[in-house]
């Protein structure tokens, strides 16, 4: 029972590190084309 | 040890990546994003595309830092209610600081880029917009006056104001007329669900209109406001901002809405209460739309 339990919020866990690794590359990437768009003047 | 579930349950750990959404409000998060873009489009001007979806994403984002620090916050009286007791927070999935820190940090993030991305004018109007939801509606005025939603209604029609201010820097007489139609049609539209819900409102300590002053009041308050409806969806019309067969489909849904209030008038049962909280939703949705339609025609309709 507190095995199981374990295993599913080990399952949370990673889905959700994995969840902000996501946020994160994708903030880079936002970033990366604003500062493009900006400096090119739009 | 069989008690360790539960105990860990509730701790940081126990909220799932779909929690995280859930605080944000996405349906709601949908329609503001949504409005947003309408006053994104209808503004004068030229934004680049990657700037527009930029203040796009801010809206959105400061709409779901709002919903959760409002869920943070409301936890208590959402334990109470049956259609918000299975949330993160009141079901025990997360963990009250974890809600108000995401919805803390999502909000500053959102200004910040809006300033950064966009401009100072609109960021200012997501700052209000956030601090207005969260500090007028939720904890000053959601539990002590029935008119709750009438002026705290002004945080959900801030959206096309701020698309509008993101384009053209500053804030115009066409953005003031989609902050107007949001604004006056969000009183006929939660009177109707809190019609419906006056007992889990009352249960909850909530002085929405239906429990302190009874349907009859409510209802006529309801009928009026979907009159003044009337005007203010033409506004777009009479400022230039929308063409005539937009006032044309404009007049004909509020002359529906207005039906609808008139039936909630004469029915003594929850049904066309019911009715008109769905056909509310459709009816903003119609007739921002239209705006957009009338737009992408170049205003010649």
């Amino acid at each position: 029972m507190a095995g199981d339990f374990r295993d599913e919020r080990e399952r949370t866990l990673r889905a959700r590190n994995r969840a902000l690794l996501f946020v994160l590359l994708g903030l880079v990437a936002l970033f990366y084309v604003i500062a493009i768009v900006r400096m090119s003047g739009g | 040890m069989s008690d360790l579930p539960s105990v860990v349950v509730g701790s940081a750990s126990g909220a799932a990546v779909g929690d995280y959404v859930q605080i944000l409000k996405p349906r709601v998060m949908s329609l503001v994003v949504f409005t947003g873009l309408v006053g994104l489009v209808l503004a004068p001007g030229h934004l680049h595309p990657v700037l527009a979806g930029v203040a796009v994403l801010c809206i959105a984002v400061a709409a779901g830092a709002s919903g959760a620090i409002n869920m943070w916050y409301d936890r208590d009286i959402d334990a109470v209610m049956r259609r918000t007791a299975a949330r993160p927070l009141p079901a025990g999935r997360m963990m009250a600081g974890e809600a108000l820190g995401f919805g803390c940090v999502l909000a500053v993030w959102s200004v910040a880029l809006m300033a950064l991305a966009v401009n100072w004018v609109a960021a200012a109007l997501l700052a209000l917009t956030i601090g207005f939801y969260v500090f007028v509606y939720t904890i000053w005025l959601k539990r002590r006056t029935p008119q709750n939603i009438v002026i705290g209604g002004a945080a959900g029609a801030f959206p096309p104001l701020i698309g509008w201010a993101a384009v053209t820097g500053d804030i115009g007489w066409g953005g003031l007329a989609l902050f107007g139609i949001i604004f006056f049609w969000t009183p006929p539209h939660f009177w109707a669900l809190s019609l419906y819900r006056a007992g889990e409102y009352e249960r909850a300590g909530v002085p929405m209109l239906p429990v302190v002053s009874g349907p009859r009041e409510t209802k006529r308050q309801m009928l009026l406001y979907t009159l003044v409806l009337w005007p203010v969806t033409l506004a777009p019309w009479a400022l230039g901002v929308a063409g005539p067969v937009y006032a044309a489909c404009a007049a004909v849904l509020s002359l529906v809405f207005t039906g609808c209030s008139v039936r909630v008038w004469r029915d003594e049962t929850d049904r066309s209460a019911r009715q008109m909280f769905q056909f509310s939703l459709l009816y903003l949705f119609l007739i921002f739309c239209l705006l957009l339609l009338d737009h992408a025609g170049g205003g010649r309709w």
